[in-house]
């Protein structure tokens, strides 16, 4: 396995008339080529402001990158850290290298242009094909993520679609360059639940055919037992625990990560589809953290989650989790 | 696409009704009409003497039907002063007003909307205080005292222009403006200019915001093109209708410019009426301009329909 | 995919939000106003006109209507021929231009105060009943709003005015009558907001009773878009009136106010300009603070700017 992206200590602050929004503290993870890396937590925890940030994405101000590097080991030559990247830089990698699936794909799509020139216009601006050229690969791009009569869809707007088409359009987007990360920040969310399952193999599909990695955002944990290889837990802003997924079902070492566990609906399935939910709220991230961010909602504090705030230790074979606990012994761990 | 602009018409239609029966019901609002159009020095005998020779000694509702009659035909009586049909009036001098109108729109449109977009492209920057300044000034300068300002700074003291009147350039059968345009179209033009500067301005930092202007640029494309392809292209929609209403803005607003300059043309004739208490003839006035500017809003609205996809191919 | 297990936490801090009181919100407004300078000029800006249109009698060096045919046209202090007895220079008739601008404050004041406040509440009860209402009543009740606010406004206003003649009442009922529908369009659409919001329908499933709804929740959350709005009108209405005054539709002639010297500044522009000139810069100020301080309240009073703000 080679390693695609490279995630290192990541601090992001938003500026805001009523204080610092404290949004990222310290993340770090990799991504593997062609691997599924899900991320999940509570919503505000920071899940799409970490991925929004690699591609510059994010409003600056509010928002400011206090610390952090990226290295993306996609080009051709050296890595580069996209953290550092100026705008003509970011701009080859963003929809060239990296491509991003956003969440409500209406919103997410120009409604005064039509879907064909808004996948086309990707194609030109980075295979520099003609028009002509784009046209074709872009009608060929819509049969293959499942749009019927293609061809007479290129000139639709996007109100024309139904959301599981449009959602198929934003995917056709984001793959439109064959990118080496695809980027999904909850793109089943707004869609019904047959329809959700379309979508999760679809992307399968696509990734297999060009090996691409996909970082998959979502509150679904259905959907990430489904697909990912790995999960990445954030809790306020901080990665509590990165795991393969088997793993982290099976094992999961984190008292966040075992709360979420627990509350899940049986998997055999009774049918019973309670939502999943811990006792209490996350932190307010006005006030800068000093402390495990989890600690108020944690069983298993004691004096030092009060003090000091954890790094990420290895537990296991690719098994990473920031916590002062040992949960397996029922005792605080003592080397870290 | 048909039903909208059908359901355009409809409230188009209806719209113009009101406005009949606004306009003539307005002379009553004092109770007695006449007694508005004659001098102070009238004798009783003169007054019921026009009372007779305008027909308003009927009961108002016949007089309404009547009125309302004789309007669609076009016939809103004659002006008592100048003795000839009201709409005949009117359409001489419609020229001069939509050439003032005109060209004070495309000052307004020229200057106003590219501002707009560099101050809301470019928030806190040179340009965005231009644009702010610009907004700001077009709403708190009183077009009337702007003029006058102008007429003692370029005709007066600088002798640029000239102060007062209409001059055209006769080319091929068309009457073109001269300079003699260019003070009052100004003047005219200032508060519309501030409006599309504001208006594309507040439009370009709303647009920014939305999700699709992520989607451009996280597929790889160059401000330029964001900016041009996406969000001006989603401003310029709204923007159609912000023009339509802002041209009926500008053929209402010069009777201030077209008394102060002279200007012959619709607002002049309307300031002039006013004095001369020529009701029949602002009667029509006001009917016309009302017409006008319905027409207008009502081709904006098609406009904006063609324009946007949402309502072209809507059900 | 049958589970729909979804990551989420009870509770929320949004109760905390609406249970904060009005002083502290009034704090929070004060800081912001604070903060933006513009919008504190154009406070101080438009408290200055108040306070002139307040104490016009105590400022003014002349009685406004005095005539003083030995010293007409006399130009402004900084003028050569000018002295320090009319800083502002005189009239055509010799009358004390600098106290003809500060009793002329009174009349846009006062034609602006009071026809925004017949404009708002009328507007406000017809929105209010528009929107709570709905249905036939609405649809007609908004057909004539929006038909009134596509008519040329200046037009009919000219119309309006020159055959009701000229008083400062009627000028007031004018400008009072024909802002109506402006308010009742943005009273309706903020009730239908706070009714799409369905935040009336859960106080009435908790046993609230519709007026209480109305006076607890909707008043005031109206307060707010209809304060903006009324600063925005205010100006428009000292605008109007001094237009009108141009075209000799205004307060009588005698009536110092800033319409009517432009008047006579007109007849006088290329000889005497200083008497067209400053009236207009009085309008000039007035609006200019009003603007600002308007443009200021709709950033404050639009939480989806608020966010954003440095
Ligand atoms: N423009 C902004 N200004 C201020 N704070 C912001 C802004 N964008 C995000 N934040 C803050 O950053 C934090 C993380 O937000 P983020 O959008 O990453 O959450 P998320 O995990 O993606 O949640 P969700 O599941 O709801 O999408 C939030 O607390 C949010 O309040
Ligand atoms: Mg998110």
């Amino acid at each position: 396995m080679t390693k695609i992206l490279s995630v290192k200590n990541l601090v992001i602050k938003f500026y805001t008339f009523d204080g610092v929004v404290h949004a990222l503290n310290n993340v770090s993870f990799d991504l593997e080529e062609g691997e599924t890396l899900a991320i999940v937590g509570e919503s505000g925890s920071g899940k799409s402001v970490s991925m929004l940030s690699l591609l510059h994405l994010l409003p600056m101000p509010p928002a400011k990158i206090e610390n952090g590097e990226a290295y993306f080991y996609g080009n051709e030559e050296e890595p580069v850290d996209l953290l550092k990247l100026n705008r003509s830089g970011i701009s080859k990698i963003r929809g060239g290298k990296i491509g991003f699936i956003f969440q409500d794909a209406l919103s997410a799509l120009n409604p005064v242009m039509t879907i064909g020139r808004q996948i086309s216009e990707s194609i030109i601006e980075h295979l520099g094909l003609s028009h002509a050229k784009a046209k074709e690969k872009t009608i060929e791009l819509l049969k293959r993520v499942g749009i019927p009569g293609a061809r007479q869809r290129y000139d639709n707007f996007p109100h024309q679609f139904s959301g599981g088409m449009r959602q198929r359009v934003m995917i056709a987007v984001s793959m439109a360059c064959t990118p080496k990360i695809v980027i999904a920040d909850e793109p089943t969310t707004a869609l019904d639940v047959t329809v959700q399952a379309q979508i999760v193999d679809l992307t399968k599909e696509l990734q297999k055919e060009f090996n691409i990695a996909v970082v998959w955002i979502t509150h679904d944990l259905g959907v990430v037992a489904g697909m990912a290889d790995r999960v990445l837990v954030m809790y306020a802003g901080s990665p509590v625990e990165i795991a393969n997924a088997q793993d982290l079902y099976s094992n999961p070492q984190h008292p966040y990560t075992i709360g979420l566990m627990n509350a899940l609906p049986n998997v055999k399935g009774d049918g019973d589809s309670r939502l999943a939910s811990i006792d209490g709220i996350p932190p307010d991230l006005m006030d800068e953290p000093r402390h495990c961010q989890f600690a108020w909602r944690c069983p298993h504090a004691f004096d030092r989650c009060w003090e000091e705030i954890p790094q990420q230790v290895s537990v296991g074979e690719n098994h990473v989790v920031s916590c002062f606990f040992d949960v397996e012994n029922g005792r605080p761990k003592e080397n870290v | 696409m048909q039903r909208y602009i059908l359901s355009r018409l409809i409230q188009s239609f209806i719209m113009l009704v009101g406005v009949l029966f606004i306009v003539f019901f307005m002379l009553q609002l004092t109770g007695d009409p006449v007694a508005l159009m004659v001098s102070r020095s009238a004798s009783p005998e003169q007054i019921e003497e026009l009372r007779e020779e305008l027909g308003f000694n009927r009961p108002v509702l016949v007089q309404f039907a009547d009125f309302v009659g004789n309007a669609v035909k076009g016939d809103f009586g004659m002006s008592l002063r100048h003795n000839q049909p009201a709409m005949e009036l009117i359409l001489e001098r419609m020229p001069a007003t939509v050439e003032l109108a005109s060209i004070a729109l495309l000052f307004a449109m020229v200057i106003g909307i590219p501002l707009g977009l560099l101050g809301g492209a470019n928030p806190g920057s040179i340009w965005d205080m231009l644009a702010r300044g610009a907004g700001l000034i077009g709403q708190t300068i009183p077009n009337f005292w702007l003029a006058l300002i102008l007429i003692m700074i370029f005709a007066v003291n600088l002798g640029w222009f000239p102060s007062f009147g209409r001059e055209t350039y006769q080319f091929m059968g068309l009457a073109l403006p001269t300079k003699s345009v260019i003070l009052p179209a100004f003047a005219l033009g200032l508060f519309t200019m501030g409006q599309l500067v504001r208006f594309t301005r507040s439009a370009v930092l709303e647009i920014k915001n939305e999700d699709f202007v992520r989607t451009a640029y996280s597929k790889g494309l160059a401000d330029r093109r964001v900016y041009i392809k996406h969000i001006l292209r989603n401003a310029a929609i709204p923007l159609i209708s912000i023009l339509g209403v802002q041209f009926g803005y500008l053929l209402s607003g010069s009777i201030y410019i077209e008394t102060i300059f002279s200007w012959p043309g619709l607002g002049n004739l309307l300031a002039e009426s006013i004095g001369n208490r020529d009701f029949a003839l602002v009667q029509a006035i006001a009917f016309f301009t009302s017409l006008v500017v319905v027409s207008l809003n009502l081709t904006a609205d098609i406009a904006y329909g063609m324009a946007d996809p949402r309502i072209r191919y809507g059900e | 995919m049958g589970n729909e297990a979804t990551i989420k936490s009870t509770g929320s801090r949004v109760d905390e939000e609406v249970e904060r009181g009005i002083w502290p919100k009034l704090v929070y407004v004060w800081r912001l106003l604070y903060r933006d300078k513009a919008g504190m000029l154009g406070l101080a800006m438009f408290l200055i006109v108040a306070a002139t249109a307040v104490f016009s009698p105590w400022l003014a060096p002349y009685d406004p209507l005095k005539q003083d045919l030995m010293v007409a046209k006399q130009p402004p202090a900084y003028s050569e021929k000018g002295d320090m007895s009319h800083v502002l220079g005189t009239d055509n008739l010799g009358r004390d231009m600098l106290s003809r601008i500060i009793y002329g404050s009174r009349v846009s004041l006062t034609v602006g105060f009071f026809g925004v406040l017949i404009a708002g509440s009328l507007g406000m009860i017809i929105g209010l009943i528009s929107g709570y209402v709905g249905g036939r009543v609405d649809s007609f009740i908004m057909g004539g709003v929006n038909m009134i606010l596509a008519l040329p406004y200046l037009v009919f206003v000219v119309f309006i005015a020159s055959i009701l003649g000229r008083s400062l009442l009627n000028v007031i009922l004018i400008f009072g009558f024909t802002n109506i529908p402006i308010f009742a369009r943005i009273t309706r659409g903020e009730v239908l907001r706070l009714r799409e919001s369905g935040f009336v329908e859960s106080a009435l499933s908790i046993g609230a009773t519709r007026t209480r709804i109305l006076f607890s929740h909707i008043l005031p959350n109206l307060l707010g878009p209809l304060i903006t709005i009324a600063t925005f009108e205010m100006s428009g209405m000292i605008f109007y009136e001094a237009g009108l005054g141009f075209l000799g539709l205004s307060v009588p002639p005698s009536t110092p106010s800033w319409g009517n010297m432009l008047a006579t500044g007109r007849q006088y522009l290329t000889i005497y300009p200083w008497i067209a000139t400053f009236p207009g810069l009085a309008i000039v100020f007035t609006g200019l603070g009003m603007n600002l301080f308007g443009d200021w309240l709709r950033d404050v009073l639009d939480p989806r700017l608020r966010r954003t703000k440095r």
